[in-house]
């Protein structure tokens, strides 16, 4: 009961804290921060178990890294070399160049101070992609400057891990993971020091580690597609859930057996997967894991702070802090001048990225498993990054209220048009999905596509048409598949109940959407429009009739005949539809409703033979001859 | 020559001349029918198809009702569409060069209506006058009218089976080219007096 009991304080400090952050404006990080900050310093509940508890909760940080691969498809990669090498290279180098410059000032030995350049050039990709999403800036010109930013950042973590071991001091012991030291994580001190590797000389742990970015590269390619259909095939929602947590497990233990970092394998599996169709529905499989193994691990960073370290010098660490700030948003400013960033651009993209980031807390603990750092040094840089993600809404106020107004005022240009992923997302790609994709697809439209039958994803991906796999009815996909951004969402699943649910939601979540929906029936029509949906069409009514109107012709009658008595058939029976929309929103079919529907279907019985009568006058259209011997009616 | 007859009728089942006229044309060895409202009920018309046929035969005819001083909608979407620039009309556009076209035609009114004189004021060959602009922008010659005027009493005053005739005369003389077309352009109609522009052997 222990561990439930400790699950449960660290729960409840969570729920509490984070939606008052978030309310607040200063964003899930901080929120999940200062939480630890109170159940740990401040109230002491937790105490001494709270590393062991961040052990297990840095797993989030290698399924975190596990779905940023995800979401680097190479081709995207490609698409944005130019600001990734460009403005993330150059931020990344000279920032860290800067800051290992200065650390060597205040004394430190060169492998220590190259460390910490390395690690406080990053910046937090969990607070300032949130923030920019939230606020709507992710599209501005300052926004994607910063996204490619943290992208690139994202990237240079690898390489970070691979070569923090290298700067190891020789006057240190390695510590491994007996004695911890508070506040600091150790990510990975298996990584150094149980690796079957360390017999090896240098150049050979380079051959290792090719060799298993090669594995995972040909693994993924040819084993985990298959499996992952394999599964898929079940229909099993857990079981692909099970499988998903089990990919990225095994591979952590894989990299773990030869001495790397499991985030560099998990990395490397995300971006194999990133091109396949299943990769929405892992993003959303391990999203939720990664999220609260990620609260977990900052809530045990906050409950780590060391108060009496911070009271003790309280000048000299938020200076630092401060430093480390007006620092970093120098560069910044000066890399938004160079790359042509006007305005509020360019001080959204500076002060957004000002902060160090929450890798830093694992780097720290992976430098000081290396031995690159003295424990000591380690705890006040792990206090003063906590301290710039503190004041970084601090920041994120100041563009909103400050900067950002004074520059819409002088700025007189249009917003950029911005190309959206897909402006349209329907849901089910079975026979009723494929045509209407296939129509807006000629129509050059983007559409992305939803399915959960692996069988029709991997027909169609024989086709050229792409789509992703996964449960429509989950909202997370939903918006993972980008409903976010797009104008239009096609609602074609064949399940009624389904059907429904999603409408609904998507209605609520994303009132933007037009939403067109497939009714089962003429009752569904009315729930679906009572769901939120504006435009809803039966799936069989068309069809059938179009058959109607071939039968009428086999059985002898003039086409152009058939297609009117069709035409007059489809508007009467909408009429009907409009006409008993009340009575069916009020109580459904009770007898009113089935009175009405009787009177109606003889009102339709009359209409459609009414034509055939000879009574002129009774004929609501068409091409009658006028009467004989009507004297007005000589002409013509 | 061959003969493409378009029948261009939205109500068959209500038809009482036309019927008849389209299915006297039918018996003529030489005239392919055409029955526009069957073959494109949604008004979906395929264009390659009707410039083929075009291509294919010598002699047009658009048989239909005179709706509106004019034919039912269906015959101004082919028009549209199917006459094409750069097919029909347009630098170089010699498809329909020299192919002679016509319409037959049943009126409600009498052939006094359709006169200078008459209720109308105007003659039938000025009210057709887009449609022989049209077909003579393509390079057509385009002939007098095969007219039945006051078709609704046609069947009951017996006027009916005469025009049958001619109209069958008409169309064997056209296949066997016993025809004068500078006659034909120029009279009045090709129901009246068919002797000013038939000829006993073939022409030219």
């Amino acid at each position: 009961m222990e561990l439930l009991g400790a699950a449960f304080v660290y729960l409840v400090a969570a729920v509490i804290a984070v939606p008052i952050a978030n309310k607040l404006g200063l964003g899930s990080v901080l929120g999940y921060l200062l939480a630890g900050v109170v159940i740990g310093p401040v109230l002491g509940v937790v105490g001494a178990e709270a590393v062991a508890v961040q052990h297990f909760a840095e797993f989030g940080v290698v399924m975190m890294l596990f779905l940023v691969g995800l979401e680097l498809q190479p081709s995207m990669l490609w698409r944005m070399r130019k600001q990734l090498i460009g403005l993330g290279g150059l931020q990344v180098v000279i920032t860290m160049g800067a800051i290992t410059g200065i650390a060597m000032g205040f004394g430190l030995p060169w492998q220590s101070a190259l460390a910490t350049g390395m690690i406080l050039s990053l910046s937090s990709t969990a607070i300032v992609l949130q923030t920019l999403n939230e606020k709507g800036w992710m599209k501005t010109k300052g926004g994607e400057g910063a996204f490619s930013v943290l992208l690139t950042q994202d990237i240079a973590v690898i390489p970070m891990l691979a070569f923090l071991p290298l700067l190891a001091l020789g006057s240190i012991t390695r510590h491994g993971g007996s004695t911890p030291a508070n506040g600091v994580t150790e990510t990975a001190h298996e990584a150094v020091k149980s690796g079957a590797l360390d017999a090896l000389p240098g150049w050979a742990h380079g051959l290792v580690i090719l060799g298993v970015i090669i594995g995972i590269i040909i693994g993924g390619r040819y084993l985990i597609k298959p499996m992952f259909r394999f599964i898929a095939e079940a229909k099993l929602r857990e079981v692909f859930t099970a499988a998903a947590l089990m990919l990225v497990i095994g591979i952590a233990l894989a990299m773990d057996l030869v001495g790397l970092s499991p985030a560099l394998g998990t990395f490397l599996a995300g971006v194999v997967l990133s091109d396949s169709e299943y990769r929405h529905e892992l993003e959303s499989d391990i999203e939720p894991f990664k999220g609260l193994l990620l609260g977990l691990f900052f809530l045990t960073v906050g409950a780590g702070i060391d108060f009496s370290m911070l009271f003790a010098e309280p000048v000299l660490l938020v200076g630092l802090a401060l430093g480390l700030m007006l620092l970093k948003s120098t560069i910044l400013l000066g890399l938004a001048k160079l790359f042509k960033f006007t305005g509020a651009d360019r001080w959204l993209f500076a002060l957004s990225l000002a902060q160090a980031g929450e890798f830093a807390f694992v780097l720290f603990g992976f430098a000081l498993a290396s031995g690159a750092m003295e424990p000591g040094i380690a705890k006040q840089l792990t206090l003063v990054v906590a301290l710039t993600m503190m004041f970084t809404p601090a920041l994120f106020i100041l563009y909103e209220k400050v900067i950002a107004p004074r520059a819409v005022s002088a700025n007189t240009r249009e917003p950029d048009v911005i190309e959206e992923k897909g402006n349209v997302v329907i849901a089910g790609m079975g026979r009723f999905g494929q045509i209407i994709t296939r129509m807006l697809n000629h129509d050059g439209h983007n559409v992305i596509v939803l399915d959960y039958d692996p069988a029709t994803i991997d027909n169609l991906a024989r086709l050229g048409v792409r789509t992703y796999y996964g449960d429509a009815t989950r909202p997370d996909l939903l918006h993972s598949a980008g409903l976010a951004d797009a104008k239009l969402f096609i609602s074609a699943i064949d399940d009624r109940e389904k059907q429904t649910l999603i409408v609904a939601h998507v209605a609520k979540a994303f009132p933007h959407v037009r939403i067109i929906a497939r009714a089962i029936d003429r009752h569904h029509i009315y729930e679906l429009e009572n769901a939120g949906a504006h435009v809803v069409e039966r799936e069989t009514f068309e069809s059938s009739i179009a058959v109607g109107r071939k039968a009428l012709v086999e059985l002898g009658l003039h086409p152009y005949q058939a297609e009117s008595q069709a035409k007059k058939f489809r508007r009467f029976d909408e009429a009907m539809v409009e006409a008993m929309r009340d009575n069916y929103n009020d109580g459904g079919m009770d007898n009113s409703y089935i009175d009405a529907v009787r009177s109606n279907i003889d009102i339709l019985n009359e209409i459609m033979t009414l034509d055939r009568a000879e009574f002129h006058d009774h004929s609501p259209e068409g091409w009658m001859p006028p009467p004989k011997q009507d004297p007005e009616t000589t002409a013509s | 020559m061959n003969i493409l007859l378009y029948f261009v009728h939205p109500r068959t089942d209500r038809s009482q001349t036309n019927i008849h006229l389209m299915k006297t044309a039918q018996s003529v060895k030489g005239v392919t029918i055409v029955d526009l409202y069957a073959e494109y009920p949604t008004f979906d018309i395929d264009v390659e198809l009707e410039q083929k046929r075009l291509r294919d035969h010598d002699v047009i005819i658009f048989q239909h009702p005179f709706y509106w001083y004019s034919a039912p909608a269906l015959l101004k979407e082919w028009q549209d569409l199917v006459l094409e620039h750069g097919f029909a009309y347009g630098h170089n556009a010699t498809a329909l060069k020299g192919k002679i076209a016509f319409h037959a035609i049943t009126s409600g009114g009498s052939r006094e209506a359709y006169s200078a004189e008459g209720a109308l004021g105007l003659e039938i060959r000025d009210l057709l006058m887009p449609f022989q602009k049209t077909l003579e922008l393509c390079h057509m010659q385009y002939l007098a009218p095969f007219m039945l005027y006051g078709a609704a009493g046609a069947g009951a005053d017996g006027r009916l089976p005469d025009h049958l005739n001619a109209f069958r005369e008409l169309l064997s003389a056209l296949i066997d080219n016993r025809i004068d077309m500078k006659a034909a352009q120029k009279a009045h109609n090709l129901s009246d007096n068919p002797s000013t522009f038939l000829t006993r052997e073939g022409a030219r």
